[in-house]
C-alpha cells in the first residue's frame, strides 16, 4: 500500500515538473494555488469536522497584505509571502477563537458573518484600492532568477505547493491529527478523555487559515493583482465545492476538486457567461444528493468493492 | 431645538424609520429561518435567494403580465411557497438523517442556482418598482414626514410575525408542530402525519420570504443580488438572538435594524459592519445567543 502511494506521489510530482512544457503555466499555477487552498480547507472540514464558510477571507487577506508588502514596502518576494501568510494566520486566530465558541451549523454561520465583516472593512479601507483592488504587483526575483518569467515562477509555486502538501500530510498523520479526527468523530468523548478540545480546534483553524493565506499570497504573485473577489463569500463557497466534489477527508480529493472546478470555470467562462454560477450551484446540489464522498472517495469505495473489501 | 447631538431631528427619525424597515425584514427572515430550523434541522441558505425571487416575481408580474402589487402580495408568496415544497419533496427530504451541514450545502447550491438564473435573465442592474398609489405620499407627524409605505412595511411584517407566533404557540396545529419538533417519532406514533407537516413548514417558511420580498420590492432596488447580501446579515442576527424563541428573533431583528439605522447617523463608516461586531461581542459574552439555550 505505502509503496504504491509513494509511486503515485512520484508520478504526480514528475507530471507537475514537466507540465509547463505542455500546458499554459499560469493555468497550472492557478490550479495549484486553489488546490492548496482546498487542501488547507479540507484540514478543517475533512479532518476536524468544522465547516468554515468564510475561508476566502484568509485567501483575500494574505493576497492584499502580500500585494501591499511587495508593491509599497518593496519587500523581497519570499518575505512578502511570509508576511501575507502570517497576517492570515493571525486573522485566523481572531476569527477562530470567536467561532469555536459555537458548534456545528452555528460555526458555519459565525465564520461566514465574520468573513463578511472583514470583506466590508476591505471594501472601505484605503490600502486595498476598493473596487479596483491592488494592481501591478511586482513579482521580484529569487536567488537571482527573475520571477517575471512564468516558468521560473512556476517552479517556486510548485515548491510552495509540494511543501505545504507535505506539511498537511504530516499533520494529518501526526498524533495531533489523530486527536483532530477524534474530535470530528466524537467531541464529547474527546473531552472526556482529557483533551482540551477548544485548543486543538483553534490550532487546526489557525493552521488552516495560515495555509489558505499562503495560497492567497502565492496567487497574488501569479496574477500580479489582488481584488475583493478573493475575499468574497462566493470564493468561500467555491472552496467548499472543490473539497466536496473531490472528496472531503481524502488526501487527494481537494486537489482533484480544485483541478476540475478551475478548469471548468476556465472553459466555461466565455461560453455561458453568468450561467457559470448556475452550473456551480447544480454541481453542489448533485454532490450533496448523490455523490457525498466526492470523486476520490467514490473511486476508492469502488476500488475496494472490486477487490472484494467492504467499503 | 431641531437637533440632537448635532444631528437634525428629521434625519435622525428618518434613519430610525429606515432602521425599523430593515429590522422588519431581518425579523421576518430570521423568523422563517428559525421555524424551518426547528422542524427540519436545516439552515436554509436559499432563504435570501427566495426572498429575492419574491421581489423579482413582483416586478416581473407588473412588467410582463400587468399584475399589480396587491395581487402579487398574495401570488408571489404562494408561488415561492410552492417552489419551496418542490425543493423539500425532491431534495431536502433525503437529507434529514444526515449531518446538518449537508442541508446547508444543498441550500447554498440552490441559492447559487436561483441567483444565477435571475441574473442571466434580468442582469444585475436594480429595477425600480413604484409604490402602490394607496401608500404614495407621507404622513406629516409634525416633527417628521413618515412615508406611508414604510409604515405599511413595518406593520405588515410585524403582523405576519405575530400571526406566526400565535399559530405556533396558541393553536392545535401549532401544538402538533411543536410536538413534532420535540420528538418526531412519538408524534407520528400518535397518528400525526409528520412528513406532511415538515413539507408544509418548509413551504410556509419560504413563503414568508416571498412575502418579505414583495414588501421589499417598492422599498428597495430589486436586483438578483439583493438576497445574498441580506442573508449573511440575517445569519448574524440569528447567531445573536439564538433560534430558540419566535418572539426572541422578532425582537432581535427589529432592534438590530434600529441599531444599524442609528449607526448610519452617528458613525456611517461602521453601518455595514455593526451587526457583525455585535455578533462578535455576543459570542464573547453569551455564546448561546441572547435568547438561546446552551445545548
Amino acid at each position: 500500500m505505502s509503496r504504491r502511494v509513494t509511486i503515485a506521489y512520484l508520478i504526480g510530482l514528475a507530471l507537475l515538473l514537466v507540465a509547463p512544457g505542455f500546458i499554459y503555466p499560469i493555468l497550472v499555477m492557478k490550479v495549484l494555488c486553489f488546490a492548496l487552498f482546498a487542501c488547507a480547507f479540507n484540514l478543517l472540514l475533512g479532518y476536524t469536522g468544522l465547516l468554515s464558510f468564510g475561508h476566502a477571507v484568509f485567501l483575500g487577506t494574505a493576497a492584499y497584505v502580500t500585494g501591499h508588502a511587495l508593491k509599497v514596502w518593496e519587500l523581497p518576494t519570499l518575505l512578502g509571502l511570509a508576511v501575507g501568510t502570517l497576517a492570515a494566520a493571525a486573522l485566523g486566530w481572531v476569527i477562530g477563537s470567536l467561532a469555536i465558541r459555537r458548534q456545528g451549523i452555528y460555526f458555519a454561520m459565525v465564520t461566514l458573518a465574520l468573513a463578511q465583516m472583514v470583506f466590508f472593512l476591505f471594501l472601505q479601507a484605503p490600502f486595498t484600492g476598493g473596487e479596483d483592488g491592488l494592481q501591478g504587483i511586482p513579482r521580484g526575483t529569487l536567488f537571482g532568477l527573475d520571477l517575471a518569467n512564468d516558468v521560473n515562477l512556476y517552479y517556486l509555486v510548485l515548491a510552495i505547493f509540494a511543501g505545504s502538501f507535505w506539511l498537511i500530510q504530516r499533520t494529518i498523520h501526526s498524533p495531533f491529527g489523530q486527536i483532530l479526527k477524534a474530535i470530528r468523530e466524537n467531541e464529547p468523548r474527546a473531552i472526556s478523555l482529557g483533551y482540551d478540545v477548544a485548543k486543538y480546534k483553534l490550532l487546526a483553524f489557525v493552521l488552516s487559515a495560515g495555509l489558505a493565506g499562503l495560497a492567497g499570497a502565492t496567487k497574488t504573485l501569479v496574477f500580479k493583482f489582488a481584488t475583493l473577489t478573493d475575499a468574497h463569500w462566493h470564493t468561500s463557497g467555491e472552496v467548499v465545492l472543490m473539497t466536496l466534489l473531490g472528496g472531503m477527508g481524502t488526501v487527494f480529493g481537494p486537489v482533484v476538486g480544485a483541478t476540475v472546478i478551475v478548469t471548468l470555470q476556465n472553459e466555461l467562462a466565455d461560453k455561458v457567461g453568468s450561467l457559470v454560477t448556475v452550473i456551480m450551484g447544480a454541481i453542489f446540489v448533485i454532490c450533496v444528493l448523490a455523490f457525498r464522498r466526492g470523486i476520490v472517495g467514490e473511486s476508492l469505495a469502488l476500488y475496494k468493492r472490486m477487490i472484494g473489501q467492504k467499503a | 431645538m431641531t437637533e440632537i447631538f448635532g444631528v437634525p431631528i428629521q434625519a435622525l427619525f428618518g434613519q430610525l424609520m429606515l432602521g425599523l424597515v430593515n429590522g422588519s425584514f431581518y425579523a421576518v427572515l430570521s423568523l422563517g429561518l428559525a421555524v424551518i430550523f426547528g422542524m427540519l434541522n436545516i439552515i436554509n441558505f436559499s432563504h435570501g435567494a427566495l426572498y429575492m425571487a419574491g421581489a423579482m416575481l413582483t416586478w416581473v408580474g407588473l412588467e410582463y403580465l400587468g399584475i399589480g402589487y396587491w395581487w402579487m402580495l398574495v401570488l408571489a408568496p404562494i408561488s415561492v411557497g410552492l417552489i419551496g415544497i418542490a425543493i423539500e419533496r425532491l431534495m431536502l427530504q433525503w437529507l434529514y438523517k444526515l449531518d446538518h451541514l449537508y442541508g446547508l450545502l444543498l441550500t447554498f447550491g440552490l441559492a447559487l442556482m436561483i441567483e444565477g438564473l435571475f441574473r442571466d435573465l434580468y442582469g444585475v442592474a436594480g429595477q425600480p418598482y413604484s409604490i402602490p398609489e394607496e401608500f404614495a405620499g407621507a404622513f406629516n407627524l409634525g416633527f417628521m414626514f413618515l412615508p406611508k409605505y414604510r409604515a405599511w412595511v413595518v406593520i405588515a411584517s410585524l403582523s405576519v410575525c405575530l400571526i406566526t407566533w400565535y399559530v405556533i404557540e396558541k393553536t392545535r396545529l401549532g401544538a402538533y408542530l411543536r410536538a413534532a419538533t420535540e420528538n418526531p417519532q412519538l408524534t407520528q406514533a400518535f397518528g400525526i402525519n409528520v412528513p406532511l407537516m415538515v413539507m408544509l413548514t418548509y413551504g410556509f417558511g419560504v413563503g414568508l420570504e416571498g412575502f418579505a420580498g414583495v414588501l421589499a420590492a417598492p422599498a428597495t432596488q430589486i436586483s438578483p443580488l439583493m438576497g445574498s447580501n441580506l442573508i449573511i446579515v440575517v445569519f448574524a442576527v440569528v447567531v445573536i438572538g439564538g433560534m430558540g424563541s419566535i418572539l426572541g428573533s422578532v425582537v432581535t431583528g427589529l432592534s438590530l435594524g434600529i441599531i444599524e439605522g442609528m449607526t448610519k447617523v452617528f458613525w456611517p463608516e461602521a453601518s455595514a459592519t455593526v451587526v457583525f461586531m455585535i455578533m462578535a461581542v455576543v459570542l464573547m459574552i453569551r455564546p448561546a445567543g441572547l435568547f438561546g439555550r446552551e445545548k
